[in-house]
């Protein structure tokens, strides 16, 4: 008949148009920003620190290396029941006053400022998820503006790893599962290294405009000499950190607690069974089941996620690169400042 | 099709260079340039040129300060031009809820010089806001170098004809200070392979800074040798610099500079210690399983 095999046709049409689609995609190795995108950012999430702001990203992909052309900023939002439609109207409508102007109209991304480096927060997570739903490679940037006071230019480029967003999406962040894959709270986020790329016609300007002067005002912050608050501010996220992760553990803790309470009840009311069973036998009655699922004591306990867990070590970690970096700066510093000093 | 405004090039437009009696000054950040350079490199084919509204500040004293812009769609021919007033509208009001502090301060154009055109932009854009500013940024290097200049127009009327206007130049700062912060690296070269991190961005710091340090020694031998003439100015700023450096007596400073390795080193530690008992306390976690 003609219809089973036109469907039987289609279906194969649309099987072919899926295969071609799923083509590979060649990791991502390098994110390619223009000075202008650098710059935007950098004036948005200085202007109005330390509130946290966002925005989003355009640009193209390009086999393995991400462009970011452009970005624009998004408006702080106040309260929320406007919010969604508002930012999805204002979101519509720079993308496609942007294009008539033959800016990129491609979103890759989104970038966000932050709070002396501590990012790795679920709301992260779970905007990457829905990102990741849209666009086939999407990264976020991160701008620290208080580091960058330090004459460092805090940009970095991150990206969910994919093993982890397969674990996450099936919702498998339990302690065997994540044997499993090996995975560890290293590999939750990617770091992209960055790479900066400027127009000939905007270097041209930029050359003729800023002479060669000897030093900027990044070379002033950079050999500052005062770094204490910078440290002491870092020191005492990371102590609120430690905190936090211990009250995970805690948690944990207490979760096995229960489970081998739970067990050795089990146990308990197994034997009981059993014994009463034995009775029966003997007195010629039905044995009863072995198992009852009605009773609470069968009920599986759910095993704490351990995201948060993975995500407040990411995040001690962070700091402490961070105060590697800067104690590394400052042995620098005293020691140029003792050999001024002996002049 | 977007609503524009299109009108005859009426009078002629005379430029002036500047003159002590302008008042009015201006700002521009490195954003603006920017994005200026941008949009006139994606600029549709037949467009000569590109111009957009400028969006900012004025401070107290009168200077206007440039910190941001954006492109406006528009076409011109000999003798009319058409702006799109709708997109201009759009994109204000876009901005201006992302930065309700920044306002119209004036509008750009790429290339040299101020053209007839422009006259009538600039009338629209009076009545935006009061006396814009008009930024001409020449990117076609007409003079053999970048010029970007500002002009204040004021209308010349005899009686109640209108004869034409006048584009006064100001002064205008290019200093672009938040360009500074990022490294002026970053933004001359074509490609840059990576960001340079902390302890790379300290070591260039101190390599300019001996430079510089080896270029005063020089310089100040010469003088003492008779071979460079003495700038007295200059000679006053070195020991003012020298002396500038707080004096104390040596043991202070070995007490001062101990005590800070002290405690630098025992950061370092404290950070070292807390990386390794994450990691025990994560194999820890992951490896304790229920029989």
């Amino acid at each position: 008949m003609a219809n089973p095999t036109q469907a039987a046709g289609g279906r194969s049409f649309l099987q072919a148009v899926s295969t071609v689609t799923e083509e590979a995609l060649s990791p991502l190795r390098i994110v390619q920003m223009e000075g202008l995108a650098v710059l935007k950012i950098i004036k948005h999430c200085e202007e109005f620190a330390p509130t946290l702001v966002t925005g989003q990203l355009l640009g193209l992909d390009v086999g393995s290396v991400l462009e970011v052309t452009n970005c624009f900023p998004f408006p702080m939002r106040e309260d929320d029941e406007e919010a969604d439609a508002d930012g999805a109207n204002y979101q519509l409508e720079m993308m496609r006053c942007l294009r008539e102007v033959n800016v990129d109209n491609n979103t890759v991304g989104w970038y966000q400022s932050c709070l002396v480096g501590s990012f790795q927060t679920v709301e992260l997570i779970e905007t990457f998820m829905n990102y990741q739903e849209n666009i086939r490679r999407c990264v976020c940037i991160v701008y620290d503006p208080s580091r960058s006071n330090q004459g460092v230019l805090a940009l970095k480029a991150l990206k969910l790893t994919d093993s982890f967003m397969d674990l996450y999406r099936n919702n498998g962040l339990t302690g065997e599962k994540l044997r499993e894959k090996k995975l560890s709270w290293v590999d939750i986020f990617e770091e992209i290294p960055i790479k900066v790329s400027n127009s000939a016609l905007v270097s041209a300007f930029m050359t003729e405009l800023e002479p060669e002067s000897p030093v900027s005002q990044c070379d002033f912050d950079r050999l500052k000499l005062s770094t204490a608050p910078f440290m002491e501010r870092n020191l005492e996220f990371l102590i609120g950190c430690m905190d936090d992760l211990s009250s995970e553990q805690n948690k944990f803790q207490y979760y096995y607690r229960n489970l081998s309470r739970q067990q050795s009840q089990q146990q308990a009311w197994l034997q009981k069974r059993r014994q009463e069973n034995m009775g029966r036998k003997a007195a010629g009655e039905e044995p009863l089941p072995e198992e009852d699922p009605s009773n609470p004591i069968f009920k599986p306990i759910p095993e704490p996620s351990r995201l948060e867990g993975y995500l407040v070590t990411n995040q001690i970690s962070s700091y402490c690169s961070h105060i590697n970096g800067v104690s590394g700066q400052n042995f620098n510093r005293l020691y140029l400042m003792k050999a001024l000093q002996e002049d | 099709m977007a609503p524009s405004e299109s009108s005859r090039a009426k009078g002629p437009v005379l430029l002036f260079p500047s003159s002590s009696s302008a008042s009015a000054s201006a700002r521009v950040e490195a954003v603006v340039v920017f994005n200026i350079c941008d949009s006139y490199v994606r600029r549709p084919a037949q467009a000569e040129r590109v111009i957009g509204t400028l969006l900012g500040s004025v401070l107290p004293d009168g200077t206007v300060h440039v910190r941001n812009t954006y492109v406006v769609p528009h076409s011109e021919s000999a003798d009319q031009v058409a702006l799109d007033v709708d997109y201009h509208h759009n994109m204000y009001a876009s901005h201006h809820k992302v930065n309700p502090k920044e306002v119209i301060v004036g509008w750009f154009s790429t290339g040299f010089g101020v053209s007839g055109g422009s006259t009538l932009i600039h009338e629209f854009y009076s009545r935006e806001v009061q006396s814009p500013i008009h930024l001409t940024v020449d990117t076609g290097f007409t003079r053999g170098d970048a010029s970007i200049k500002a002009y204040i127009s004021s209308n010349l009327s005899l009686g109640d004809r209108h004869l034409a206007a006048q584009f006064q130049e100001i002064p205008l700062d290019l200093r672009m200070l938040d360009a500074g912060k990022v490294g002026f690296d970053i933004l001359k070269s074509t490609i840059l392979e990576k960001l340079p991190n902390d302890l790379d961005g300290i070591e260039s710091s101190i390599e300019k800074l001996c430079t510089l340090s080896d270029e005063i020694y020089r310089y100040v031998d010469d003088v003492v040798e008779g071979c460079a003439a003495a700038d007295n100015k200059i000679g006053r700023f070195i020991s003012d610099s020298v002396a500038s450096m707080p004096k104390f007596s040596p043991a202070a400073i070995d007490k001062l500079f101990n005590d800070k390795i002290e405690d630098n080193l025992a950061l370092v530690y404290l950070s070292s210690l807390t990386r390794t008992q994450i990691s025990i306390a994560e194999k820890l976690n992951t490896a304790a399983q229920m029989l």
